[in-house]
């Protein structure tokens, strides 16, 4: 609250102003001054916004001297009213505008003082808000997808729970081969069921191959299981994303292509790939791709050109089409790029591990 | 597989300074992994010499038994030395390290007082020199081979790199000196001498005795089979020690001479060989399958059951071997073998891999066997290992029986254009030529466009054309390919559910959840903790799982979620929010067995779709739980904890924002609380719960009383169409509240849904504001505000007021309410 100026002083001259109004009922230019002078000298002394509100009451509202005079004006004779009526105006134009003005000021030193007042310390309010955040291997699913449907590819994914004819029959990976060593598989009781848990996402391959003609082009992520002990580089339970494109033409240099543009687009720019020759039953040539990121080579996954024996239990000419296919581990290409060193964080769900990564916002 | 530079240095023509990053490069190129290269010798240097042991001094005083051994080592006076080690005796060659010397590890060895003797070197172990993990005693050489004050590091041969080998499962014949000499020779481009076409036996007398006769009775099991006989075998002569001492780079063991010459022999050429013991052999040797199931027992003395289809090397009488995986005891070279019977085959490659999976035995043999090896080089195997026995182990050769035949050279036409149309690279006919002749092919250009490849014997992986372009490919470089993007068809989107996903991820990674991604490996003890029944519990069984304890399949998400939350919570976080997205197993329905599929062409639709019904559908869940708070206390005050209505609400939400509507009623459904639980339907059909979760459920996993879960089938919401806009009124709103009384048991839904109905279709909104439970009469008073909007005025207060009575009116009359005026 702001001191008020002494009551009394208005009071006193109010009655003052208003007993010659209202007795003599006539004006002088003299008058007027004085009213102005005075008005303008209680503006300019009102120190707040409350002070100021007395002011308006007694200097500028309909009960004021000048407003008084104002309606006194119509008691005079024409000649009169005009001369006097120009006086009054002018004057009540001083009046106001000194008001106004005044008011400006106050109000702004007002919001001033206020705001001042009303500081806090913001530094306070950090992480209010709930912390969530989506589990590293979705934003980078996301990523690689994103990636691929710019190039023209479908996202495809298929069950999880899978048939032996299409995880390993189909793709070349015959009964009793030793390739299916390789692979330690969990099978489904009974055995007879022929169900397995996909070893890879390549199933979802054949499927797109057995239910769309060529050309082809998907991109194949999802979860996918190998009998392998937990440890800071291994788990039973990962992720993959495969891709596979069946067209005409296609060569191992559109594969070549495609790895460095997919491994630039993850890594940066700067990232180098190579191909070293390799075996995979389901294509020929077969090689294993591998990426240089901070000073050294890294394993990143298996590639080749798809077997024509592959694309025959497809149903589609070897002689007409040919394609390529690649398959990464997602969670590898997580440590390697976000620095993980231990698999536990990926796999056991923590969330101070996953809250780090948020919505995956950029 | 393990095997010394030394060795591939007798075949491929490698330059003088091989470095260790050499051999890698030059193996991976031409794609053989290199799992590690050992250095031996390294850090090894002398004076190391052969020392004859002239006498030993057995001090008994101290804690161990400690030997004062005379060593003669060339210098024309005794050395003594302190040994701890006992294998020795007098006369003995052993290996000495003379002061000056260093062992690896910076051990340098010098004259020193110990056990009150002065030691003038130190008598070493295999280990000790690094040339193997052996430290069982002191290495003993054969007495005959050395002459004492020899450079051991030269007679040991220890200077050497040792290279291991990953192997392809398609290049069986590369498990040997051979294949791998001449591997990397094309890799580097150097001279290749193939050990297999030198005639062995050249120089070899034949003497008079008995033949052993072989036959293949199954031929779906072998198509060649040699057996040599042999006689006058002298079985206790030493092993050489060149011989030994490679079997030992390459990680095997010496056992007895002819053990260890048939082993020499399948590491240099690839071919698994096989000496019985001929006079355990009664009448001919047959390749044949068990027929029944039968006992036997290994020369690893495990007594075996053999299944029907095992395939044999049997005599007239009996089984002799598991063929191509493991002799058998009975019929094993002995300490009294005089007669050898020496088996090389060229076995079927599926039945040697069904032999060693169905008897857990991955043997030498079979790991090659499995992965096909060289049919022409049983012969040369069989010679090479028969001159050895003649001229190491003093036997006579009497002669050979053979069944079956060795498979004739396999031709591949092709037009050599089509190689360069795979690979992307334009090869000339040069380089193709000398790529596929470098891999020991033969090319015959019957045009300029039409090639004709014989292909080599070592190679049955080679069968069509790509499998030609990966070997131009591979001899000439990956690195030459270039690069190339190809793009592929317009149009490519996701799909509705793979939106829906990264939507429904996205949404509650932001409300504050934190995703995971749980194995689905659940034990039988959590399905009856949470109290699944029916097709919750339906679970499929993995046969072989990562722990006995959870083989079952996750029928929902919420036992993943559950644990990965006990986690957390014992980790020390307080207010823990997790969801996760993933696929259950449910095996509900009876799903098609299917049998033997072939793959040489596409199945027909009724086939495919038989194979597509083997499978059982796999629906998409979200599941969330919640501990604690996500508007946690903190300066600003107290919090509020993430309760039952929230878990509902959720739910509620996620299905909202899919366009569906929902319908919510009371469910008792486990885990949940029974009195908790909300389950949301679509158009009468359930397709989420969510609620509190029971509290003997929350106790029996320690979990924090008052957790709550929800769980939405995502792929059971329907795709709604495309949401039709709601007209935004600009006329004022005109609120009117209504409290009312229901009994106790009518749900809230049902009376907002009565109200809504009396209220007409000026009702824009209704909320419900208060709840409270009055005490024990069987009546909650509720409170609602209503809002109303007209399209085209201001609505009057009668009118209003008019909306009102007719919504309580439809309340009374539907829900036995009692309106609070």
């Amino acid at each position: 609250m702001s001191p008020a100026l002494p009551q009394s002083r208005y009071s006193t001259w109010e009655s003052l102003a208003l007993a010659r109004i209202t007795t003599l009922m006539s004006l002088s230019s003299d008058q007027i001054d004085a009213i102005v002078t005075s008005a303008l000298s209680a503006i300019a002394s009102a120190s707040d916004l409350d002070a100021l509100k007395e002011v308006r009451i007694e200097h500028v509202g309909d009960r004021s001297p000048i407003a008084k005079a104002n309606q006194s004006l119509g008691q005079l004779e024409a000649a009169e009213r005009a001369e006097f009526g120009k006086i009054v105006g002018k004057a009540r134009a001083t009046i106001n505008s000194a008001f106004e003005d005044r008011q400006k000021v106050l109000e702004a030193e007002r919001d001033a003082r206020v705001l001042v007042e009303e500081r806090v310390d913001v530094s306070i309010a950090a992480k209010r808000t709930p912390q969530g955040g989506l589990h590293p291997l979705t934003i980078l699913t996301n990523e690689i997808c994103d990636l691929f449907l710019g190039l023209g590819y479908r996202v495809a994914e298929g069950p999880e729970l899978e048939s032996e004819w299409l995880n390993f029959d189909a793709l070349n990976i015959p009964a009793d081969h030793p390739a299916r060593t390789m692979q330690d598989t969990f099978f489904i009781e009974p055995l007879d069921s022929r169900l397995v848990l996909r070893t890879h996402t390549s199933p979802v391959q054949m499927r797109t191959m057995l239910e769309e003609k060529p050309p082809i082009y998907v991109i194949c992520p999802g979860r996918t299981y190998r009998a392998d002990e937990l440890d800071a580089t291994h788990t039973p339970v990962f992720s993959q994303v495969e891709g596979l494109v069946i067209d005409r033409g296609i060569t191992m240099a559109d594969l070549k292509g495609t790895l460095d543009y997919f491994a630039r687009s993850i890594f940066g720019p700067d990232v180098k790939t190579r191909l070293r020759p390799s075996f995979f039953p389901f294509t020929e040539p077969s090689a294993e791709v591998d990426f240089f990121f901070n000073g050294r080579w890294v394993e990143w996954g298996g590639c080749g050109m798809v077997n024509p024996k592959v694309l025959r239990a497809a149903g589609i000419d070897p002689e007409e089409f040919s394609g390529f296919a690649f398959g990464m581990g997602l969670e590898r290409t997580l440590m390697v790029r976000h620095g993980i060193t231990d698999m536990h964080d990926i796999v056991e769900g923590d969330i101070r591990f996953t809250q780090n990564f948020g919505s995956g916002l950029r | 597989m393990k095997i010394p530079l030394s060795w591939l240095r007798e075949f491929a023509a490698l330059p003088v300074d091989c470095t260790p990053e050499l051999i890698e490069s030059a193996f991976v190129k031409v794609g053989f992994e290199v799992e590690s290269i050992e250095v031996q010798g390294s850090g090894l240097t002398g004076p190391l010499v052969v020392a004859k042991v002239l006498s030993i001094e057995e001090l008994t005083e101290h804690k161990k038994p400690i030997r004062y051994v005379g060593l003669d080592c060339g210098e024309g006076s005794t050395r003594y030395v302190i040994c701890g080690a006992r294998n020795f005796e007098v006369g003995d060659l052993v290996v000495a390290a003379l002061p000056g010397a260093v062992l690896p590890g910076e051990f340098s060895i010098s004259a020193r007082e110990t056990y009150g003797k002065t030691s003038n070197g130190m008598i070493c172990s295999a280990r000790e020199l690094g040339i193997s993990d052996d430290h069982q005693g002191i290495i003993v050489l054969p007495a005959d081979q050395a002459a004492f004050g020899a450079d051991a590091i030269e007679f040991l041969a220890i200077n050497d790199l040792i290279i291991d080998v990953a192997v392809n499962p398609d290049r069986g014949y590369a498990l040997s000196a051979r294949g791998l000499a001449r591997e990397i020779a094309l890799s580097l481009g150097v001279d290749f001498k193939d050990p297999a076409s030198i005639d062995y036996l050249a120089g070899v007398a034949k003497s008079a005795g008995a033949i052993v006769d072989v036959k293949i009775d199954d031929p779906t099991g072998a198509d060649y089979i040699m057996i040599r006989s042999l006689e006058g075998v002298d079985p206790l002569r030493p092993t050489p020690l060149w011989m030994s001492r490679r079997l030992q780079k390459c990680g095997m063991r010496s056992i007895s001479l002819a053990v260890d010459i048939t082993n020499y022999v399948m590491l240099e050429l690839g071919q698994p060989l096989h000496a019985f013991d001929a006079a355990r052999i009664d009448g001919a040797l047959h390749v044949k399958r068990a027929g029944s199931q039968m006992e036997f027992t290994t020369l690893d003395n495990q007594k075996r059951t053999l299944s029907a289809d095992s395939l044999l090397i049997a005599d007239d009488a009996k089984a002799l071997a598991l063929a191509g995986t493991m002799g058998g005891l009975e019929s094993e070279v002995t300490d009294s073998t005089k007669r050898i019977a020496l088996e090389a085959a060229h076995f079927d490659p599926i039945s040697i891999a069904k032999n060693s999976r169905s008897q857990r035995l991955s043997s030498e043999a079979s790991r090659r066997l499995e992965r096909n090896v060289d049919p022409a080089v049983a012969q040369v195997a069989s010679a090479r290992a028969t001159a050895l026995l003649v001229e190491l182990a003093g036997a006579t050769f009497v002669g050979e029986s053979v069944a079956g035949a060795v498979a004739a050279q396999r031709t591949i036409s092709f037009k050599p254009r089509a190689i360069c149309d795979l690979i992307g690279f334009e090869y000339s006919d040069d380089q193709i030529t000398h790529a596929l002749t470098a891999i020991g092919g033969s090319l015959e250009k019957v045009s300029a466009t039409d090639w004709t490849l014989t292909v080599p014997t070592w190679r049955p992986d080679l069968e069509v054309l790509s499998d030609l372009a990966e070997e131009v490919a591979r001899v000439h470089g990956y690195d030459i390919i270039p690069s190339r993007l190809p793009t592929g068809k317009a149009g490519a989107s996701l799909t509705p559910i793979q939106y829906r996903k990264r939507g429904v991820s996205a949404l509650l990674a932001n409300l504050g959840f934190s995703e995971i991604y749980s194995y689905p490996f659940v034990s039988p003890e959590m399905v009856k903790t949470l109290g699944f029944v029916g097709p919750r519990a339906a679970s499929f069984k993995i046969a072989n799982p990562m722990s006995d304890e959870a083989p079952l399949l996750r029928t929902h998400l919420l036992p993943g979620l559950l644990q990965a939350l006990q986690r957390n919570l014992s980790r020390g976080s307080k207010d823990v929010a997790l969801f996760e997205i993933g696929s259950v197993f449910r095996d509900t329905s009876a799903l098609a067995r299917i049998g033997i599929v072939p793959t040489t062409e596409r199945p027909s639709d009724a086939v495919i779709n038989e194979i597509y019904g083997s499978v059982p559908a796999q629906p998409l869940f979200v599941g969330a739980v919640v501990a604690g708070s996500l508007d946690r206390k903190g300066w600003w005050g107290s919090g509020r904890t993430f309760d039952w209505s929230d878990a509902v609400s959720l739910a509620e939400r996620i299905i909202l924002e899919t366009g569906n509507s929902v319908e919510i009623v009371q469910s008792d459904l486990a885990p949940w609380h029974p009195g908790r639980c909300a389950e949301i339907r679509i158009d009468g059909k359930p397709v989420a719960h969510a609620g509190e979760l029971h509290p003997r459920v929350l106790e029996e996993l320690g979990l924090p009383a008052r957790t709550t879960a929800l769980a939405v089938i995502l792929s059971e919401l329907p795709f709604a169409p495309q949401r039709r806009a709601v007209p935004v009124l600009t006329m004022p709103a005109a609120i009117q509240d209504i409290s009312l009384f229901v009994p106790a048991d009518i749900p809230s839904a049902e009376v907002e849904a009565a109200l809504r109905e009396g209220a007409g279709d000026l009702l824009e909104s209704i909320t419900l504001f208060d709840r409270y439970d009055q005490a024990g009469d069987g009546q909650i008073s509720l409170a609602f505000s209503l809002v109303f909007r007209a399209l085209d005025r201001t609505l009057t207060a009668d009118e209003v007021s008019a909306f009102r009575l007719s919504a309580g009116a439809r309340a009374v009359e539907r829900c036995g309410a009692t309106l609070r005026e």
